[in-house]
């Protein structure tokens, strides 16, 4: 028995509902958020991550009640990312029931705020989320980009992570942008580099499209965990079909 | 009805934990509080804990919690969880700092750079679902397999002088203390919180136990 890889749907949240057609058999109300994230439960989910797509200030108190919502009834590690740009939004989703908050732009834009936020709250509750895009003349390969990949920042990918992992980030939850939404896979070199170089756990994510997918990025990139969105929702496989199929591959799951 | 009292003193999320002991215990009262008259007040102390065991140190002396936590624990049924077990101990690598000294023992940081026998690296933190090696029987983990799965997030981990008092172990880098009980006092380092049924299932076997244990 050993540590696990971790399994992680990702949920996007946009006005307090979960949006992206679900296409779970059975559930009363598809948008519901504590509906899914049980039903992900019960699936064998090792934790959730909740992203906050909520464009209008307005509205973003919403995800706070998801929060509490799902705090009451799930279980299981919950990592809450979209619109964290200060200490006071981190407090905030850590008492509706957060057990960790993803920073992304508000990081690049600011590295204070990682450094600050993790001698606040420790660093097991700060994930630093980096989108990379492979681009040459980049010392490993992969630069930083922010704002769903359309920001270039100029930042080295791998320095990056390496920074924020200095800074006192707790994991780094690594997106390809190129693989993302292709369902080609997770881009492994990046992963694997990403991984080799940093001491803290890495999440990869972007470009599931089939369960060895999952076994791979495990297998090869070496990914601490594995995080996808649509193949879950769109009911394309279960977590627990992902689990199954990495056990058989020899890799330790929480089954 | 009795009154759990969840020990606040500044560090860390305690709402995860108020909410799934309230799942668990339907008759009890949970309060998350930082003041010692509370904490004298209950039957049940959970010492809950994260971030760095320095600041936990001290945030718990500037709160004058130290003697009420001290006194609880020496009569009331104690749970401590993560850096609330390290707590415990006399000693931590972390920032040279003295915990609060009820059990012997050290808590030493996680060795980095390991390799695994697949030739990766170990990560620090230690980060995710491992099993419990259950090597004493103790009521918290009554109706618990020693195949069963917990979450755990920590970069530094117990080592007790007396092995009497360990009651689980999980192998990671080394072979660590994730479970320890002496009479009253029982804590663990993986968080029952965050650990799906099996962890609400200690819970509730926590605030079902009496408080006696002789190892």
């Amino acid at each position: 028995m050993a540590l696990t890889k971790r399994i992680i749907p990702c949920l996007d949240v946009h006005n307090g509902r979960v949006v992206k057609g679900i296409n779970f058999v059975s559930l009363r109300d598809a948008g519901d958020p504590v509906e899914v994230a049980q039903r992900y439960d019960e699936q064998g989910a090792d934790e959730l991550c909740f992203l906050d797509i909520t464009a209008s200030s307005d509205e973003r108190g919403l995800i706070l009640k998801v929060i509490e919502d799902v705090a009451e009834q799930v279980f299981i590690p919950l990592t809450v990312g979209g619109g964290v740009r200060e200490i006071a939004d981190i407090q905030r989703l850590l008492k509706a029931g957060a057990d960790k908050v993803s920073i992304n732009t508000a990081a690049v834009l600011n590295p204070a705020l990682v450094k600050k936020a993790s001698e606040f709250f420790g660093a097991q509750c700060i994930v630093v989320a980096i989108d990379a895009k492979a681009r040459s003349g980049t010392h490993s390969g992969w630069e930083v980009f922010t704002h769903g990949g359309r920001n270039e920042t100029g930042l080295d990918a791998l320095e990056w992570g390496l920074r924020m992992q200095e800074a006192g980030a707790g994991e780094i939850l690594l997106t390809s942008m190129d693989q993302d939404g292709t369902k080609r896979g997770f881009d492994i070199e990046l992963t694997k580099a990403m991984s080799d170089a940093l001491e803290i756990p890495i999440i990869a994510s972007g470009g599931v499209g089939a369960v060895n997918h999952f076994v791979d990025g495990a297998l090869h990139g070496g990914a601490d965990a594995l995080l996808a969105a649509s193949v879950f929702h769109y009911g394309e496989m279960s977590v627990n079909e992902v689990k199954q199929a990495m056990s058989k591959a020899g890799i330790e799951v929480r089954l | 009805m009795a009154l759990v009292v969840v020990v606040d003193y500044g560090m860390g999320n305690l709402r995860s934990v108020e909410k799934a002991l309230a799942h668990v215990g339907m008759a009890d009262i949970v309060k998350v509080s930082g003041h010692p008259e509370d904490i004298e007040k209950a039957d049940k102390i959970v010492f809950p804990g994260q971030g760095a065991m320095p600041d936990c140190m001290k945030e718990l002396a500037s709160r004058r919690l130290i003697e009420p936590i001290r006194a609880a624990s020496t009569e009331k049924p104690f749970l401590g969880i993560c850096i609330g077990l390290q707590l415990l101990f006399e000693r931590s690598e972390e920032g040279c700092v003295d915990g609060l000294g009820l059990l012997p023992g050290e808590v030493r940081k996680f060795s980095s750079n390991k390799l695994d026998d697949r030739g990766a690296k170990f990560k620090v933190p230690h980060m995710g679902w491992n099993t419990v090696d259950i090597r004493q029987a103790h009521p918290i983990f009554e109706g618990i397999d020693s195949d069963e799965y917990f979450y755990f997030v920590h970069s530094y981990f117990v080592e007790p002088v007396n092995s009497q008092i360990i009651v689980g172990k999980t192998g990671y880098i080394n072979n660590f203390t994730s479970a320890v009980a002496h009479k009253n006092i029982v804590a663990v380092q993986f968080h029952p919180e965050k650990s799906q049924q099996a962890g609400l299932k200690i819970l509730a076997n926590f605030l079902g136990w009496d408080g006696c244990w002789s190892g």
